[in-house]
């Protein structure tokens, strides 16, 4: 286990938005990315609001700290914005405010993948377009699975 | 009672030295600093003195002869000299080595170097208890076979292998068996001449010994073993490991080994007592754990427990005053997880889950207790968090 910042840890023993919320709905978006076999599983959801944009959003997090604080942080930064606005979040900019090693670059491309996913999903319940996206294979790199 | 933290509970990774250890090797770190192999005047005398001392107390914890002993800087260097040292010596004999795939790095990666050297390597899957069956080694052997090299408990999950019995097959067959007893030699009773062992590595930081030394035992009768050098120098230890002994560190490694002899009595059901407690409360209080390993034929100080649905070293965060280990790849350099567990047939899943805990001479039942209601919190706070948790127990509904 490696050293965490500060931020890290805080956000880690306190994280923000954790929990579900009704998947079932037209106003929410859920993503999920990683892989219990991976040892890590990331579920981000979004909740559109009528000015479209993101009312709430929450998380639950299977993974490394790094993994939860970056839930965390993605979560935290989501809300208020619109979906264009939420699409442009940068895993650089977590993995640099958590000040994560190079070995845990991965856990905050989880919580990227799976904001992504979110916002894909609610474009589809909501009959719009979604474009074709590349996964990023960081994620595979890591697990020989 | 409040405990003191931090708590260790990761003794297979390293012990403290035992205070009686360091009274013991003091004199050699000061006073007495003579080169045990000056043999021209008193200052190397009385390290020599020592050394054999040292010597003697190790062969005696293994039923050995004292001339049997090489000193080494640890089990990493003992399971390099003992397998590559056979492998060369007898290389015109066959070029067969059976072992397993449990076994630590040492042994594996020393395997592995003699692969791309040519030689053969029979990697014998455990069952999934973790235990190599004395017939599975039978069953590999063949005319060129040189080496059989089983560990005698494993570092993570704690199974301890029927030695004897592989060592009997050995024996049989005239080939020569080689046994990682890193994690078993001061926790359970070992003897090399009634379980048939021509070799065995142990370190002494694990047996509350400083780092840094180690010895590999090498019988010299019945049969005789003959090893190719490592380490090529000024002719030490019979010509088997060259360089200036470390003679602090050895007396250490004789006064850990005596107290280990000593104490195993009354230390082994101790531990073994405060074990069980700790999982079965672990078993009992949690849902959805396991423990990893063999049921009964395990080292008295080690658990190695999965709890489903939480990551290890998110586990580990959560109680950071408790210093333990895990399987999850989360936590390894490699981002692999453990390849023990793999190995025994747990789940990827569950290795990412597992956590070893692993006690020691001066953990208490006030510590267990702690460590217990603190996992209790911790797993209940991360499986909240965990999107595998609440999956699993929507479908259950
Ligand atoms: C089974 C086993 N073999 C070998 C070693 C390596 O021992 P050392 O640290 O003395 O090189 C260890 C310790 O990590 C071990 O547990
Ligand atoms: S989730 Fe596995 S290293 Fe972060």
């Amino acid at each position: 286990m490696p050293q965490y910042s500060q931020k890290t840890m805080d956000l880690f023993m306190n994280p923000k938005n954790v929990g579900s919320l009704d998947e079932a709905s037209p106003r929410v978006g859920t993503g999920v990315s990683g892989s219990a076999v991976c040892g890590d599983v990331m579920k981000v959801q979004i909740e559109i609001g009528d000015d479209r944009r993101i009312a709430d959003a929450k998380f639950k997090t299977f993974g490394c700290g790094a993994a939860i604080a970056a839930s965390s942080l993605a979560t935290e930064w989501l809300k208020g914005k619109t979906l264009d606005e939420a699409a442009t979040l940068d895993n650089q900019t977590i993995a640099d405010d958590l000040q994560l090693p190079p070995v845990k670059i991965h856990c905050s491309v989880l919580a990227h993948e799976a904001v992504l996913a979110a916002i894909d999903d609610w474009k589809t319940k909501n009959g719009l377009p979604v474009a074709p996206r590349e996964k990023a294979d960081t994620h595979e790199g890591h697990c020989a699975g | 009672m409040p405990v003191k933290t931090p708590i260790y509970l990761d003794h297979n990774a390293t012990t403290p030295l035992d205070p009686r250890v360091l009274a013991a090797m003091m004199p050699y770190l000061t006073e007495h600093f003579g080169n045990p192999a000056s043999r021209s005047h008193s200052f190397g005398w009385k390290a020599e003195e020592a050394v054999e001392a040292a010597r003697a107390q190790v062969a005696t914890l293994l039923g050995a002869a004292a001339k049997d002993i090489v000193f080494t800087s640890g089990a990493t260097e003992s399971d390099n000299l003992a397998i590559k040292g056979v492998a060369q010596m007898y290389r015109q004999k066959g070029n067969h080595i059976i072992t397993a795939l449990t076994e630590h790095k040492a042994v594996i990666d020393s395997c592995k170097h003699l692969a791309s050297e040519g030689f053969e390597i029979t990697w014998l899957s455990p069952d999934a208890n973790g235990q190599v069956h004395p017939d599975q080694v039978a069953g590999a052997i063949t005319d060129k076979t040189i080496l059989v090299t089983i560990m005698a408990a494993n570092n993570e999950i704690g199974t301890i292998n029927p030695i004897a019995g592989i060592g009997e097959v050995a024996r049989k067959r005239g080939v020569f068996f080689h046994t990682d007893a890193t994690q078993a030699v001061g926790k359970i009773p070992i003897d090399v001449d009634a379980m048939n062992i021509d070799l065995l590595s142990l370190s002494a930081h694990k047996m509350y010994g400083p780092k840094g030394v180690g010895a590999l035992y090498v019988r010299r009768r019945n049969p005789r073993v003959r090893l190719t050098c490592q380490i090529d120098g000024g002719g030490h230890e019979g010509g088997m490991r060259s360089g200036t002994l470390n003679a602090p560190g050895i007396v250490g490694l004789g006064a850990a080994c005596e107290l280990c002899r000593a104490e195993m009595a009354t230390e082994g059901p101790r531990l073994t007592a405060l074990r069980d407690r700790l999982a079965s409360a672990i078993l009992s209080r949690i849902e959805h754990t396991r423990l990893n390993g063999h049921p009964t034929q395990r080292v008295p100080n080690t658990a190695n427990i999965s709890m489903a649905y939480v990551e290890g070293e998110s586990l580990m965060m959560k109680i950071s005053d408790i210093a333990v280990s895990t399987g999850s790849a989360c936590s390894s350099a490699s981002l692999e997880p453990s390849y023990v567990l793999r190995a025994i047939g747990v789940p990827d899943e569950l290795a990412h889950s597992s956590l070893r805990i692993s006690l020691g001479r001066w953990t208490t039942q006030d510590e267990i207790d702690y460590t217990v209601d603190r996992l209790v919190k911790a797993v209940k706070d991360l499986r909240d968090l965990s999107p595998l948790y609440e999956m699993a127990m929507a479908k259950n509904k």
